[in-house]
């Protein structure tokens, strides 16, 4: 068990989430996990249980049913609310509304204050955590003067400098305009390979999906697909059938198919559409 | 016009009076209005104006940025003028139209209130210039927390405070995407009498009261997620400590008192 742990960030294991008063379970019988350093992604249309499971990720709801385990500790466990928040920190979707101070660098202080760290250690761990989402010469500035990107950035660098071991970002790039999500996709992916950060993506975007290590595909409150961005995208049909959309590049290889042309079906970024087509005019 | 508000907006720098401990900043700022309002004649003013202009060059901040803040305030200015001109009893006719009568008491008695409000907008502002709301709050809770054992909520009321400056802007800009939106759908905020102009603010202040309610749901759970559990244990990024700074500054308040004390007394 303690091996499993130190490899696993978060493990789930039959788990359920019923809101009070709700008909049926927002999230049922769900098994997943995300090890260490891995870039998780989970999908799926709206209300489809995926913002549940991400709150189930970081105790602020605990599971009906089941167990959700974040670095070997229940969020079951009063006692450890604390210490699974500060393994598991999250960002959410409006950047306007998870800001609480009214200068950058006090911002990111927030959680460091409330887990009574001391001041000098938290001069250094903020200063650690905006240079690591590059936003070190904004540190004292108001977060309204901010992008909507900038905003994420602050909001990744405050759950940053509480030493995260997973980080958790509950539709962070939906509200933000191309380069904003550009910028906040960079940073995170950063984290992933550089800091060996695990990474639990919940969006909409499915370019920003076909970045990731695995995906989870849910839909009503259940998991209904598992793998690889390439195992999970190759079978355009399930996908479609479960109210999402396939990478662009995916559906323009299977346009492509369509038309006649011998296409690999699982291409998933443009480099490896560049490649396809080359591969097929020096053949042809 | 929503712009113009400088009370509660930050100025960032590292002037003196930007470092100064913002417990004894809030002091000061209290004795400096108390002693605004002391003072009773104009050359007291003029001793008060260069305080408060010493003060703001130290700080770095220009005065015309000062100035602009008194903006919104000119009607309760001219409010305040009138309202002294006419009510204040008096000797010294200066002149008299029917039964109106401008006496010299009257007159003197409204520039001296509209000098203190004045003042008193200018010193707070200066404060709140040079003071961030977070750093303000913090002096607050310290200042407050000898209550707290008396059940009183310091800690509670400055989180409270920080939350709420820290929105001003946000929902400002949201009143303003709102109203454009409304105007766009024929909306008109800017004929008619006084009734119907506040009628018309309501399809703005239902949306912005309404988004409100899930802004402030958003961010008690980005809150809860970054371990917050109210004011026990916490720790502060900036611990307060008074410093030679701001045993200066006290000097230099006591300096004024001094002096509109003399003046007071010598031209009274």
């Amino acid at each position: 068990m303690e091996n499993r742990q130190k490899e696993n960030r978060i493990i789930t294991d039959g788990l359920s989430y019923r809101y009070p008063e709700a008909e049926r379970d927002a999230v049922s019988d769900v098994a997943l996990r995300v090890r260490a350093g891995e870039f998780v992604c989970i999908l799926g249309h709206n209300g489809s249980g995926k913002s549940t499971l991400a709150k189930l990720f970081n105790a602020l709801y605990v599971p009906t049913e089941g167990t959700v385990w974040v670095c070997g500790m229940d969020t079951k466990d009063d006692e450890l609310v604390f210490d699974i928040r500060q393994n598991a920190g999250m960002v959410f979707q409006n950047p306007d509304n998870q800001i609480v101070a009214t200068v950058v660098e006090e911002d990111v202080a927030f959680g460091l204050e409330n887990n009574g760290v001391p001041p000098q250690e938290i001069r250094v761990r903020i200063d650690e955590a905006l240079a690591a989402v590059g936003m070190s010469e904004r540190a004292k500035k108001a977060p309204h003067m901010l992008s909507g990107g900038q905003k994420q950035r602050v909001a990744i660098a405050g759950v940053l400098a509480m030493r995260p071991s997973v980080i958790i970002l509950d539709e962070s790039t939906a509200m933000l305009d191309p380069s904003g999500r550009a910028e906040v996709m960079n940073t995170v992916r950063r984290l992933n390979r550089e800091e060996g950060i695990s990474i639990v993506l919940i969006t909409h975007f499915m370019t920003e999906a076909a970045q990731a290590d695995m995906i989870y595909v849910m839909d009503g409150g259940k998991i209904a697909m598992t793998g690889t961005p390439r195992e999970v995208f190759s079978q355009i049909g399930r996908v479609r059938a479960l109210g999402l959309d396939v990478p662009p590049m995916t559906a323009l290889a299977e346009t492509l198919g369509k038309a006649g042309l011998p296409v690999r079906p699982d291409v998933l970024t443009v480099e490896e559409m560049v490649e396809e087509v080359c591969r097929l005019q020096s053949k042809g | 016009m929503l712009n113009d508000i400088t009370l509660g907006q930050y100025y960032p720098g590292n002037s003196p009076v930007h470092r100064m401990d913002p417990r004894c900043k809030l002091l000061l700022t209290v004795a400096y209005i108390v002693g605004v309002f002391l003072i009773g004649n104009l050359p007291g003013y003029l001793l008060a104006l260069a305080f408060l202009w010493l003060v703001v060059r130290v700080s770095g901040i220009r005065f015309s940025y000062l100035l602009r803040g008194l903006k919104p305030l000119r009607f309760i200015l001219v409010f305040t003028f009138i309202l002294n001109v006419a009510f204040t009893q008096g000797q010294t006719v200066l002149f008299a139209v029917g039964f109106f009568r401008l006496t010299r008491e009257a007159l003197e008695n409204a520039i001296y209130f509209s000098l203190r409000l004045v003042f008193l907008v200018m010193g707070t502002s200066v404060l709140t210039l040079t003071t961030s709301p977070v750093q303000l709050t913090d002096a607050l809770e310290h200042l407050m927390h000898p209550l707290a054992r008396f059940g009183f909520p310091a800690h509670e009321l400055a989180m409270m405070m920080t939350i709420a400056l820290r929105f001003i802007p946000t929902l400002l800009e949201e009143a303003d995407k709102i109203q454009k939106a409304q105007m766009a759908r024929g909306a008109d905020f800017e004929s008619g009498n006084l009734m119907a102009r506040a009628r018309a603010m309501i399809p703005l202040l239902v949306p912005l009261f309404v988004s409100s309610f899930r802004r402030a749901n958003d961010l008690a759970m980005a809150m809860e997620a970054r371990c917050y559990r109210g004011g026990e244990h916490r720790t502060r990024l900036r611990e307060l400590r008074y410093t030679r700074l701001d045993f200066y500054a006290l000097l230099c308040m006591i300096a004024f008192f001094v002096l509109i004390i003399a003046e007071g007394m010598l031209l009274g």
